[in-house]
């Protein structure tokens, strides 16, 4: 099948189809490698995760082992694990420090900034060998964003802050609710999904299916009560999504279920409510109302394209793709926290995460279980299509509609054409 | 036979009892071995020693959430697991500490085998209990499983009891 025919777009018909192969064929999936991944800005990880001087932070990213270091003077460095010598990883660990880099093959080593700085028997190699020429080798690009790095192996990337379009706001939305901005708490939550990587940012955006894959979730919440005590919210006008430009989309609902950082539900018990009214105050009186509202009271679902997603909602998380093959992706997600917290609000929030996300929630092993069907399902391959038309011909697309899944396919699509951004008002 | 040694297995038989009652899915006769106060803890692969108060982990159930997974996983909207997968655990190496407030520390090698969807893998690891006396018999107070497993692999999640 031709490329230009993947995807069946009619907007006066309000038809969106997506032909099954772009899930299951090996050949489509090793030109997403060269035509999305090596070519978009790629999630690699936070500030936070190297404090201090010499930690570092091992990651593979877009297929290729990576690691970040802070270095003596601060900044932080991001270079292939692969020794310019000869090719073994040099950093073997998933995090730790260092004050010196070395290479366990034949003990070069490397300072925190990557230059090449012992060579055992450097004589050997006569009067030409230039250390110069053997310096630890960074990606082609690498940029961050208030605290969240990325890198390029495109050396030809646009900026950063102009790949994020519209998701740049988003993301402030979300890091302007820290006082002292934010942090990712130890620990991460690993897994392995046997279906395509794109189901997952399809799913992570998807509203249409909350209540009826997510039931036992939703059951559990209600089980709490709801606290609708002055409530602002009912009378505001329900969720929106949107297609950001580039790609990244985002749903955004009014939140009812508790949101740690400032809007308090039964759930997190009565000794809760009197510090988060606080937070509450704080907000506004630094943001304003209007955007105090949107910080506490409604949650998001943000897609930074291709494969990375900010999910704020019971708590935040970071949650990063890597596909492995047409039908299998590794997950990593992470909690972000306000630096400010500790103590009993800490603990709501961590205990809020543990609610709806990560494998061992109330929610998460159904969209892992739902994604594996769909893939499994592929393989009945006279059934050709997938449907994603839901909300085509709605002026106000709301988030049990499909825009944000369309603005990600749409995208997809123009890169696999060789094209490059996608209109920002698509419907 | 000495001291400990039926001391071990009195617990080990209150072991291998909640084994059977998790591999046969007796979810509700399970939640009975629990005290009121109860605390159940999977830790992230990454961070075995990982803290709930501090640290982001799988599970960090009290009984109210603890009874909560268990009206979910005996609900048909369960669906990782439903169908059930099957499981079979086997429990060994157990070690049995008295601490001097009546209660004991036991620790133990953990094995389940889990098998669903036509594929099967292990999930293998440690658990650590806090058992308390309750008449002639025992009560969970804490419970940890912690995971040896680099990632959840295969699993995806972490949907059965482990
Ligand atoms: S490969 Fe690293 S020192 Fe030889
Ligand atoms: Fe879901």
């Amino acid at each position: 099948m031709d490329i230009k025919d993947l995807i069946v777009d009619d907007r006066d018909r309000g038809v969106f189809r997506v032909h099954r192969s772009c899930m299951t064929s090996a050949d489509l999936f090793r030109q997403e490698r060269e035509r999305i991944l090596d070519r978009c800005w790629i999630y690699l990880g936070h500030e936070s995760e190297v404090e201090a001087p010499g930690d570092y932070r091992r990651r593979t990213v877009a297929g290729r082992p990576l690691f970040f270091i802070r270095g003596k003077d601060d900044q932080i460095r991001v270079f292939l694990n692969s020794c310019p010598h000869r090719g073994a990883m040099i950093c073997r660990r998933d995090a730790g420090n260092a004050g010196v880099l070395q290479c366990f093959y034949h003990a070069w080593s490397f300072s925190t900034d990557g230059d090449l700085i012992g060579v055992p028997g450097e004589d050997a190699y006569g009067p030409h060998f230039d250390r110069t020429e053997f310096c630890l080798k960074s990606p082609p690009r690498v940029d961050s964003y208030r605290g969240f790095h990325f890198v390029s192996f495109n050396p030809q990337a646009e900026d950063l802050v102009t790949y994020l379009a519209g998701a740049r706001d988003y993301l402030d939305l979300v890091v302007d609710q820290a006082e002292e901005g934010m942090r990712v708490v130890p620990g991460s939550n690993r897994y392995t999904i046997k279906a395509n990587w794109k189901l997952l940012a399809e799913n992570s955006l998807d509203g249409y299916h909350l209540v009826p894959t997510h039931r036992t979730y939703v059951d559990y919440i209600a089980g709490f009560g709801t606290d609708d005590s002055g409530d602002t919210v009912s009378a505001r006008p329900p969720g929106v999504a949107k297609a950001l430009g580039g790609g990244h989309c985002v749903s955004e609902n009014i939140s009812r279920n508790g949101r740690p950082i400032a809007r308090w539900h039964p759930i997190f018990g009565e000794e809760a409510r009197e510090r988060i009214a606080r937070v509450r105050r704080r907000l506004v009186q630094k943001h304003g109302e209007e955007r105090t509202y949107r910080m506490a009271d409604t949650s998001r679902n943000l897609l930074i394209y291709p494969n990375l997603l900010i999910m704020d909602f019971v708590a935040i998380s970071i949650r990063y793709i890597e596909p492995v093959a047409p039908d299998r992706m590794e997950v990593t997600a992470w909690h972000l926290v306000p630096r400010e917290e500790s103590g009993p609000a800490l603990a709501t929030r961590l205990d809020s995460y543990l609610t709806f996300l990560g494998p061992g929630g109330f929610a998460t092993p159904d969209d892992v279980e739902v994604l594996e069907s769909c893939q499994a399902g592929f393989r009945a391959t006279e059934a050709g299509w997938s449907d994603i038309s839901r909300g085509m011909l709605n002026p106000c697309p709301g988030t049990s509609d499909e825009l944000q899944m369309r603005g990600f396919w749409r995208q997809w699509h123009a890169h696999m054409q060789g094209r490059d951004r996608t209109n920002v008002k698509d419907r | 036979m000495s001291r400990t040694g039926s001391l071990r297995s009195q617990v080990e038989e209150f072991l291998f009892r909640e084994a059977a009652l998790l591999d046969e899915w007796r979810l509700d006769d399970w939640l009975d071995l629990f005290a009121d106060d109860a605390r159940y803890v999977v830790p992230s692969t990454d961070l075995p020693e990982g803290d709930p108060e501090r640290d982001l982990v799988f599970i960090d159930d009290d009984i109210i959430r603890l009874r909560a997974r268990v009206d979910r996983l005996n609900s048909r909207h369960s669906h990782r697991e439903s169908p059930r997968s099957r499981t079979r655990r086997f429990v060994s190496n157990v070690r049995v500490e008295e601490t001097g407030d009546g209660e004991l520390r036991v620790s133990a090698n953990l094995l389940v085998y889990r098998f669903r969807s036509g594929e099967g893998a292990p999930y293998v690891g440690a658990i650590e209990y806090i058992l308390r006396r309750d008449g002639r018999d025992l009560k969970i107070a804490y419970r940890r499983a912690v995971l040896d497993l680099e990632d959840l692999s295969w699993h995806g999640a972490v949907s059965i009891i482990l």
